[in-house]
């Protein structure tokens, strides 16, 4: 056994799991937090994105225990309160899901990919991006425009900070 | 009103759940004392069962129980069944091997279930499943179907001799022989349609729950249709009955097909669960949706196509041999008949066909409907068979279809179907001109200049849904009626519940629907909620594939609402002391046409269950329910224009556009119906160009995860160009027609009429991997 202790989306937590527990097991069966999926055996599909200390990781490719220490936000801690995320508010406006399966892991992903790209998106590098997420709903036509709006949208609310900031 | 009324791209309701990690599927539901369960299946495509010792399994850590196919047989579970009986053409009922939840002296393929064990923890019977000994004496197996029938093939199931389930035939075989001694030209073609993996995001699941103190079951299920679910398991599994069991199938991540039927998880976990005393749950892995999960498609086909002098269709003649897997899986007989071979007319008007169908038994997994059903294979074939007789005669293919389109409605073709609306050169057009077809030639020249090899290619697809009209389909051999149930129950503060037999699992159901009721009753969308999934509060219910939720489960939704409209403008009538001819609904509230008259929706539903001033003889309370039939199937259909560009250094295809002009009759919302074109036609395209599915000799599943068998990712696919037309459905009172398969249904052939184009031979075969198209221009060189 082993004892982990990490902070989850903003909570101090800690618990004793299975040396052989996977990041995304810990989130799901010992915190409940069922909103990281799991879609495959292989770390293909990218249902249990997370954040693990700020970057987009597969938390079906890391023990718990190698997480213990970190700060991870899951689908479930990434909306201030009530206020959506700009992921989250994209892709309902823009019909980026449908099943809803492959979502939390997408939104994750997008957010990432949009934090590593403050110069902007474009498709090409959305559709390159998104490699390691699999959708079998939406075609991605939806989650790629979803992602390039909110991109658009970070972007002026990031240039408007800094405007009013300056 | 106007904006949240039918016809408005009406952002979804149940978004927010999903977006914000909320969603409930069936493994996230914990039930108190809940245990893990996992199957033994077998490693062997083909073996008798000799000896099961589970001694060493029952004492690992954490073990409850581990139960065997012997002990399920003693407590009266039953075999699975298809529901679908089909008549050989020699009279003789189709030959249905039995097929038990968990094999007792035989295995049949790779993932046949013989043991469950079940567990404190998931680790814990993953472990102790390791630990049952099975000692297996293995047998020869068959994995292609056109080697099934063969002398000394091996023999799957003792019922069906030389494996052959069913030898059927459907058309008009004297009119089809004299059409082809008619003929100018005979256009013949071999053509295989790929086996595939469905492979909805959300795998499989099953939580059975056995209540001691009720004697009464509760399955959480990733199912499409929880009604049939619990009506095949009390009538044929004997696993209770009906109202001992309540079937609940949540949030689902996707179905395509493979989740409508009834799989051995969920009556074992039911049963297991009495057995142990424990809630048992069991979530598949990957790895096991692609042993276990029902396949689609793998046709193997000769066709031949009779032609007169003027290129005018004179006959068709077919000849599929289908692959029905170990197993006859729910509804696996009507998917290569009724669903493939009434669609071999296409949009064509062809006066005689003659379909012969026979589907056999191999060492594989189970294959049934995925989406499109039938309909992909027929659109497949004869959409290629189009652009290779076009090519062989030297002119357009678009002018060889449009020669021969079926242009007057109703139309009866040979093969059952009365195509009741259509304009298929409208949607011909609209592609043609969106893919500037006109501008194609200097493209192609530019890419030819670039070392690339640029095709274009069209698919004018055809197909059925909405299914469909009970006595037609229990006359074709239907275990079931294919109609839909609706409730609309108007709370007493005039909010509503809609309680529908559909279910979704990604069509945005809570959404449309709820359009379809704000839109009559002129409510605001917030005051409506969708109520499904849940055989403890829709009665009964024939769940959702083939297209059907908006033509079928809407139209029941509209025959409540009439019932409901009906009693509400009696009841302000009598309000307002008015005549009821002369109330209209209008901004949420029913006012008196012409006056400033009115009584608010909220009050008039007050007004229904105080019941303190209601009309004479009224009955208190305002709640309808309506079962809908439909009269027909409905026809949607379109024109997909694929281009591409070859690189013939790597044969690597790029789709650089696709196009698709579709005519689903009448919109509920365009949002939803392009979302389900875009994932429809990118399964389709996957189906083209990347997904194969691959047994060895020996019945071994080579493409058994994400690593082996590819899906289609954001890169292989482009942006799509979207269009609609419209001919309402005359069939049902929206005119809706369906939109959830056609693009699964329409793009195969467009992508590899594209391919062919671009790099001049016929001679390709899905999916048609970089590998296969470079030796394909390779061959085609020499």
């Amino acid at each position: 056994m082993s004892q982990v202790s990490l902070t989850v989306n903003g909570r101090q937590v800690s618990g004793a799991v299975e040396d052989r527990t996977l990041l995304v097991h810990f989130l799901r069966e010992h915190l409940g937090l069922t909103g990281t999926h799991v879609g495959c055996d292989t770390s293909q599909c990218g249902a249990c994105v997370v954040h693990v200390d700020g970057k987009a990781v597969k938390s079906c490719s890391m023990l718990a225990a190698q997480a213990s220490g970190s700060t991870v936000v899951t689908i479930e801690g990434l909306a201030d309160g009530a206020d959506l995320h700009p992921v989250q508010a994209a892709f309902k406006e823009h019909h980026g899901l449908q099943c809803g399966f492959c979502t939390p892991g997408m939104i994750m992903t997008a957010t990432d990919m949009i934090r590593r790209h403050p110069e902007g998106l474009d498709e090409t590098t959305v559709r390159a991006e998104l490699e390691g997420n699999i959708c079998r709903c939406t075609g991605y036509h939806n989650i790629v425009k979803a992602i390039l709006a909110a991109s658009a949208a970070m972007g002026k609310a990031a240039k408007g900070k800094a405007k009013k900031a300056a | 009103m106007g904006i949240e009324g039918v016809g408005a791209r009406v952002a979804r309701k149940e978004d927010k759940r999903f977006i914000t990690g909320a969603g409930r599927y069936v493994d996230d539901m914990v039930v108190p004392g809940m245990k893990h369960a996992a199957f033994v299946r077998s490693p062997h495509a083909h073996a008798q069962i000799k000896k099961i010792d589970v001694s060493k399994a029952k004492a690992m850590p954490g073990v409850i129980g581990v139960l065997t196919g012997k002990e399920l047989k003693a407590d009266g579970i039953g075999n699975l069944i298809c529901g679908w009986m089909i008549h050989s053409k020699d009279g003789s009922p189709m030959k249905m091997g039995a097929w038990s939840p968990l094999a007792v002296d035989k295995v049949r393929y790779v993932g046949d279930a013989v043991v469950i064990v079940v567990a404190d923890t998931k680790g814990q019977a993953r472990d102790a499943a390791e630990a049952v000994e099975i000692t297996y004496k293995e047998l020869k197996a068959v994995v292609d179907a056109s080697k099934a029938m063969d002398k000394g093939a091996p023999q799957i199931h003792p019922e069906a001799e030389n494996n052959l389930i069913f030898d059927w035939d459907l058309g008009n075989a004297d009119e089809t022989a004299a059409a082809f001694k008619k003929a100018a030209h005979v256009v013949k073609m071999d053509i295989v349609n790929n086996r595939l993996v469905p492979n909805a995001m959300e795998p499989r699941a099953a939580l059975g729950h056995y209540d001691k103190a009720e004697d009464h079951y509760t399955c959480w299920t990733t199912s499409q249709n929880p009604h049939v679910a619990r009506l095949v398991m009390s009538a044929f599994y004997n696993v209770a009955p009906e109202n001992k069991l309540r079937v609940i199938a949540p949030d689902v991540g996707g179905g395509f097909g493979s989740k409508i039927y009834i799989y051995p998880e969920e009556i074992v976990c039911l049963w297991a669960s009495k057995k142990t005393g424990v809630p048992v749950k069991w979530v598949a892995d990957r790895t096991e949706s692609f042993l276990c999960d029902a396949h689609g498609r793998d046709h193997h086909t000769h066709a031949e196509m009779a032609f007169d002098k003027d290129h005018k269709i004179l006959g068709f003649k077919v000849e599929t041999i289908a692959n029905l897997g170990a197993y006859m899986s729910l509804f696996s007989s009507a998917t290569p008949t009724y669903l493939y071979a009434t669609l071999l007319s296409g949009q064509y008007d062809i006066p005689a066909i003659l379909g012969n169908v026979k589907a056999v038994y191999t060492n594989t997994a189970p294959v049934d409907a995925y989406r499109g059903a039938g309909r992909p294979e027929a659109a497949f074939l004869i959409e290629r068979m189009m652009e290779v007789s076009a090519r062989q005669f030297g002119i357009s293919p678009a002018e060889l279809r449009r020669k021969n389109f079926i242009t007057s409605f109703p139309h009866q073709t040979p093969v059952i179907m009365n195509y009741d609306a259509g304009d298929f050169a409208t949607s011909l057009d609209m592609a043609m001109k969106a893919a500037d077809y006109a501008g194609f030639e200097k493209r192609r020249e530019k890419a030819r200049k670039a070392g690339k090899l640029r095709g274009i290619g069209f698919s004018c697809y055809i197909e059925a849904c909405g299914i469909a009209p009970s006595a037609a389909v229990g006359s074709l051999g239907a275990g079931v009626g294919l109609w839909e149930s609706a409730e609309v129950r108007v709370n007493a503060v005039g909010t509503i519940e809609v309680l529908t037999g559909s279910h979704s699992h990604g069509q945005g159901h809570e959404t449309t629907f709820a359009q379809l009721v704000a839109d009559r009753l002129k409510v605001p969308m917030d005051s409506i909620s969708i109520v499904h999934g849940d055989t403890d509060k829709v009665q009964m219910g024939m769940g959702t594939y083939g297209s059907r939720s908006g033509a079928v489960g809407m139209s029941a939704i509209v025959k409540a609402l009439d019932k409901v409209e009906a009693k509400a403008k009696k009841i302000a009538a009598h309000l307002m002391e008015a005549d009821e001819g002369d109330i209209v609904i209008e901004n949420g509230a029913l006012k008196v046409a012409g006056t400033d008259k009115n009584v608010p929706w909220f009050q008039m539903a007050l007004a229904a269950y105080t019941a303190h001033n209601l009309p004479a003889g009224m009955e208190p309370g305002l709640k309808e329910t309506a079962f809908y039939d439909p009269a027909n199937f409905t026809f949607p259909a379109g024109c997909y224009v694929c281009e591409v560009e070859v690189d013939p250094e790597t044969g690597m295809t790029e789709i650089v556009q696709f196009v698709a002009a579709d005519d689903f009759g009448n919109i509920i919302n365009p949002m939803i119906v392009e979302g389900q074109v875009h994932g429809g036609v990118t399964q389709g395209i996957g189906q083209a160009l990347l997904e194969g599915t691959s047994y060895d000799a020996s019945g071994q599943l080579l493409t058994a995860s994400y690593m082996d068998y590819t899906m289609p990712r954001a890169g292989d696919v482009p942006s799509y160009k979207l269009s609609t037309s419209s001919t309402p459905s005359p069939s049902n009172p929206l005119g809706i027609k369906g939109c959830g398969e056609a693009g699964a249904i329409g793009s195969p052939p467009a992508v590899i009429n594209a391919i062919t184009d671009a790099i001049g031979t016929e001679d390709i075969t899905m999916p048609a991997t970089p590998n296969k198209v470079w030796a394909a221009i390779r061959a085609a060189k020499h």
